[in-house]
Formats: structure tokens, sequence, C-alpha cells
């Protein structure tokens, strides 16, 4: 059994390390490409979220390299991504590239369900290996997120920014690569020290929160890599979710106590009173709460289509007027141009620069287009 | 006497003839919005968000409509109408949405509906809306009873063959005039699929109905189907479908594949539609796979032209008639023999 499985942002050292400490080959899809999307758009369906299109191109290219097992999350609904898979296996059967399809997601009928397929995949491995196992890939998951929460927070500051885009992925090469939570931690360490330690410019900086859909949020090559860009620009981005925040959320069901989006949903609640599916609820809630500390705007992403996302986007200028907090919302998919982003970037950061000196200069608080 | 707002659209399709005896019993006077057309779908695409997809714009647009005319607006969040099964997410936020995006609207009723429990009820739900109204208990269980009734005599009528837009038209008139039979007596009989915002809505489907009549073709719709059918066909799916519309679609769809009777099958779907850009192509794939019947799927939009739209009906229609005549008339290595 070789195992594959899609590429979201750096889940791919969160996962390794689960199968491999539990003994399982693995077979990595290449990282995320432009031959993965054309190959993800040419069989995808036309108006499926760019998300199934890129699992899709991984899909083929993992089946490219030998693999013949799929490791795949799925949902109850309301959002598409609790059907991808059984859409996705269609589609590759008819290819004719046959490969088994494991999905992992809270179970319709009973439990057991659940249990099955993980047995199906540890074969005689006990329950105690699995546990262990699971907290391992945790605490990579954590381990990654400190060191990005650390990159966004230098890439504006920071003189020397391809030295620090240079250990940010040494950095995540060396987490891949530790064996043990002992290592890890001094991974960690080393690292973060490294980066503090690079020569900063003086501030003030703006900052701006990036909300949306978290596979959009997740992976830089559907986001076309929106976190570098922003601290290209001199703006310090603070992401609402977290890949340690989502495993926590949709895959132990919120049992640790890690910042997740639990308190977002009743900042959301004078403007959405239900949830959405997906993030919807959350990107407003989020939204809300970057106004609420201040900060000068936020980004809002989503793939094109998305329907809980397009809930939020309907709603956002209601929070924005409330709050007087400047929104931008971005729908991104194979489409996208690259220098139609930048350009609506650069005038956002401009629009929130302008916006700061005025509130600086006293004339504060105003919402500029009423 | 109160009036009370329902936009022609989305679920009015399915809902109308029941929240009408429940507020006719309850003596709320109803005021629906008129047959979509060019200012509604004007207004709609002004106030909407132009990433939401055309049903959801039209609703905008029929609220709109509305503004007013009426004392209270009736968009119930309609966030599971079955067990384990949603609409959609832009149904859940649909109140939200209406109250971000436009001003000086009435009081929304906007009462969720959600099933997905077995413990939550409609009975609950029209109780809740009864007592916007009224205090009187007794008046809302008569109310409830009547919706009940309502609803049942609808699914009867579909059932043995009459189309949605037939049953609501005849609500709205005197209620009287029932055609004797329902539709069974043209040449052709073409399954459609879709949503049923997008087939019964002239202006959306651009009258396929109609023009499937004229055309001379019975059509029969997944709502013609008993739920058991449905219940039926969808029971091997690899998963269970969670969108309740999409289910029926499924189990529609496959119902029809292994129909004997039917001439072909048209799938409309509207532009971006979320849970449909998934599940028509797991339907498009079956057709291919699964069955010999004609299939053409349609995407329209607010764009969309009527001369393109007629031009595929025709050739599909076309097509079909050609295949019936000619189909038996195969020569032996495979050309097909004209016969005129």
């Amino acid at each position: 059994m070789k195992i594959t499985y899609p590429h979201m942002g750096n889940l791919y050292i969160v996962i390794r390390a689960l199968l491999e400490s539990l003994g399982l080959e693995l077979v990595l899809p290449p990282p995320t490409s432009r031959r993965t999307v054309e190959l993800g758009v040419r069989h995808a369906p036309e108006f499926a979220c760019f998300p199934f299109k890129l699992n899709l191109g991984n899909f083929i290219e993992a089946y490219e390299l030998g693999a013949d097992t799929i490791l795949m999350a799925g949902g109850v609904g309301p959002c598409r991504f609790g059907y991808y898979a059984q859409v996705q296996r269609e589609i590759l059967e008819d290819l004719g590239y046959h490969m088994d399809m494991v999905v992992l997601e809270p179970p319709d009928t009973s439990w057991r369900e659940l249990r099955d397929k993980i047995r199906y995949l540890i074969g005689r491995k006990s329950w105690w290996e699995v546990i262990k196992a699971i907290r391992f890939a945790w605490f990579k998951a954590r381990a990654v997120d400190v060191v990005e929460e650390q990159v966004l927070y230098l890439r504006p500051r920071v003189q020397q920014t391809l030295e620090l885009e240079k250990l940010y992925r040494e950095a995540l090469k060396k987490i891949d690569e530790a064996p043990d939570k002992k290592s890890l931690d001094r991974v960690v360490d080393h690292y973060l020290a490294l980066m503090k330690g690079l020569p900063q410019k003086p501030g003030p900086f703006l900052r701006v929160g990036l909300v949306g859909e978290f596979f959009t949020v997740l992976e830089p090559f559907a986001n076309y890599d929106i976190e570098r860009r922003l601290g290209s620009l001199g703006v310090e981005v603070n992401r609402s979710i977290y890949l340690s925040a989502w495993i926590n959320e949709h895959l132990f069901r919120g049992l640790l106590r890690v910042k997740g989006l639990e308190h977002t949903k009743e900042l959301a609640a004078p403007y959405l009173k239900s949830f959405v599916g997906g993030h919807g609820r959350e990107t407003v809630g989020s939204t809300v709460d970057y106004a609420l500390q201040g900060y000068d705007g936020v980004i809002h992403v989503a793939p094109f289509t998305c329907m809980p996302e397009i809930v939020a986007h309907s709603i956002l200028p209601a929070v924005s007027k409330d709050y007087g907090i400047p929104t931008l919302t971005l729908y991104l998919d194979e489409h996208s141009g690259e220098a139609g982003i930048v350009t609506r970037l650069e005038a956002f950061v401009d629009l929130m620069a302008a916006r700061r000196e005025r509130k600086l200069k006293g004339e504060a608080g105003k919402w500029i287009f009423t | 006497m109160t009036r009370v707002g329902i936009p022609r659209a989305l679920l009015f399709y399915y809902y109308y003839p029941m929240w009408k005896a429940f507020f006719t019993e309850i003596g709320v006077e109803i005021v629906v919005s008129p047959p979509t057309n060019k200012r509604i779908l004007e207004e709609g695409l002004k106030a909407a968000l132009d990433e939401a997809c055309l049903p959801v714009k039209l609703y905008f647009g029929h609220v709109l409509a509305l503004v007013g005319k009426v004392d209270y607006l009736f968009v119930p969040r309609i966030i599971s109408a079955e067990q384990k099964a949603y609409i959609c997410p832009k149904f859940m936020g649909l109140p939200d949405m209406l109250r971000a995006r436009l001003r000086d609207l009435p009081p929304i009723i906007d009462i969720p509906l959600d099933l997905r429990r077995p413990e939550n009820t409609l009975d609950d739900f029209l109780k809740e809306v009864g007592h916007v109204f009224t205090r009187d208990r007794y008046l809302i269980k008569r109310a409830i009873e009547a919706a009940h009734r309502a609803d049942q005599r609808f699914q009867e009528l579909l059932v043995k063959g009459y189309l949605v837009p037939e049953v609501i038209e005849d609500l709205q008139g005197s209620g009287s005039s029932r055609k004797g039979v329902a539709q069974n007596w043209r040449p052709l009989k073409i399954g459609l699929l879709g949503h049923p915002y997008n087939i019964y809505d002239p202006f959306i489907s651009m009258d396929l109905i109609g023009k499937l009549h004229r055309m001379a073709a019975d059509v029969i719709t997944g709502d013609n189907l008993p739920s058991a059918v449905i219940d039926e066909q969808t029971r091997f799916l690899p998963k269970r479908l969670f969108w309740s519309l999409s289910r029926k679609l499924v189990g529609a769809a496959l119902k029809f594949f292994e129909s004997e009777n039917l001439d072909g099958v048209i799938y409309l779907t509207s532009f971006a539609c979320g849970p449909e850009s998934l599940v028509s192509e797991l339907v498009t794939r079956w057709a291919k796979k699964n069955s010999s019947l004609p299939f053409m799927l349609l995407t329209v939009d607010e764009h969309t032209g009527e001369a393109g739209m007629v031009t595929r009906l025709e050739a599909f229609i076309e097509m079909i008639r050609w295949r019936k005549r000619n189909e038996d008339h195969l020569s032996a290595y495979g050309k097909l023999v004209h016969r005129y």
C-alpha cells in the first residue's frame, strides 16, 4: 500500500509524521505546480471549486509516481468539500487510474465505519501506537505554526527578506526531518532565534487580517502567495486560521485547547445568525475580531463559486461600514492573473496607509466612502 | 389585514401551497411577488453580490418587488428540510444577506427551519411562525392541519403527473379550474432535471417547459416521482448526498436512466451553482456509462441568450425524432440508412 494525500500548505509535514511513525509507505505528490493545475482543470468539473481541482491534480501526479491509495478528509455538508472524494474517485476511475480511497470523516451511521477505515490503513498496529503517532504529528503541526507565525511577523520588518525566506524553508525541512519531539523543539528554538537575530527596520507597520476559506488561506499556491506579497509591501499579516487550529477543529472536534475560531461565532452573530458551512461564519466573525483589535484592514480570500464565502462576502460590507475597517475580497482560481492580484493588493495597501495617516492626524474614524 | 410578502423565488415552488394554506387559516393576507421579469432581474443584479448564483440574485429582486407593499417579509432560514441533509449554504444565510445589503426592509420573519435532527419538527416551526401573528393556540393548530392537508394534496397532484407551476397557478386562481387529466398525450416524453427554482421559473429557464410542450414533448420532473422512488434510487450511492435538492435530482436522474418510456433527459443548471457543480458531473458521467438515453446539460445565467438555447433545444429534439424513426434501420456495418 502506497499512500498519498493532497497538498494543503505545510500539511504534508504533519501527515508524513503521522503515517511514517505508523510504518506506512507514502508517496508524496510533487509540490503543487502549474502542471498540477492543468491536470486538475482538465479533468475536474468546470464549476468545482479550486481546491477540488488542485486535489485532483495532486492525485494524478501521485499516481504517476506509483501511489495506489489516497488518504482524504471529508465532511457531512453543506460545504462541497464533503463530497469531493466521491466525485474525485469517479473521475479517477473513468481515467483508468485505479486507486483506493480512504476518506476520514465524521461517520454517517456508526463510529465503527471510521474505526474500520483506520484499521484498514494501519493493519495490525495497536491503538496505542496510533495515539502516539497522532500526538507526534500534532507536535509537528504546532511547530510549523509557531515558525509560520514568526515569519508572518518578521516579513515586513527584516531587512534581508531573502535570508528570512531561506531560514523559513530550512526550518520547514528540519521540522519535516525531526525524528522525535526533543529534536523538534530544538529545531524550532534554533530557527526562531536565527530569524529574530536578523536586523530589522523600525516600525510602525500596517497590520492586516487574512480571513476566508481555509484551503485558500493555508495553501500559498492557491492564494498566489499572498502572505509573502503583502510582507514585501511592508504589511504584517495575521492569519485567522492555522494548520493546527484546523486539525483541532475538524479532526479532533475541538478537543484541544488551542486558539481556534470558536469565539468568532459570537462576534458574527449580529450579522450572521446561522452557520453556513465551511468557514463562512468564522470569516464574518474574524473580520469583526480584527476590527476590534484595531487592524488596518482585512483581506478575504476564497475560491471562485465557494458557497459559504459568498454568503460571508455578501455580509462583509455591513461589517466594514459599522466598524470602519476596509475589506478586500479576492476570488481565486486557475484564471486569476498575478498582475491583477498584485495591483489590487497595492491599491489596498495604499488605501490602508492613507487611512492610518489620516487617523494619526486626528481625522480618524470616518468611513471614506459614505 | 396583515399582509405577508412571499418572494416568488427559490423554495417558493415547493412550499407555496403549504404557506398559503397556513397563512390563510391564520387570517393573514399573502402577497406573492409578480412572476420574474426584466425589472426584477435588474433590481436583483444590482442588489446582490456578483458572485452569487442567478436564483439568489433573483430572490433579491423579488424581495425588492415586495418592499412597501407588505407588513412582513416571510424569509424563513431554511437550514434543513429533512433529516441529515441541508439545502445549500446560501439558503442558510439568506435573511442575513438581505439585511446586510438592502435598506428599509419590512420586518423579516426569519425563523429557522432545521429538520436535521428528528426532535425538530415542521409543526414546531409552523407554531413559531403562527405566534408572530396570534396567541390563539387553537387557531394555530388548525392552521398547521390545513398546511399539512394542502401539502399532501400538492404531493398527490405531483405524483399524478401535474407540473409544479400548474398546481401553483391553480391555487392562485379560483382553485377549481383543474384540467381533467395530467399531460400524457404528446408523442415525446422528456425527463427534466434541475432545481425547482430553475426549471419552474419561466424567466430563468426561458420557458423551457413551455418550449418542450410546443415541440410536442411531455415533461416529467423529479417532483413527479414519489419520494419512495428517490429513496430507493439513492440508497446505493457511494455516500449519502447531504443536499436535499441534489439528492432528489440524482434519484430522479437514476430513475430516468432506467426508464423505458422516456425519449431523452435534459438537465438545467445555473451558472456557478455549488452543489450542482459536483452533482452534474456525476450525473453526466452516469448518463454516458449507464444509459442510452440522449442527455443534454444546459447552463443558464443572466447572460444567456434565448436564441442559443432554442437552437440547442431544437437540435436535441430533432435528434430524438430521427433516432426514433431510424434507430432500427441500421445496416450491417453500422451506417445509418436514411428513410424519407
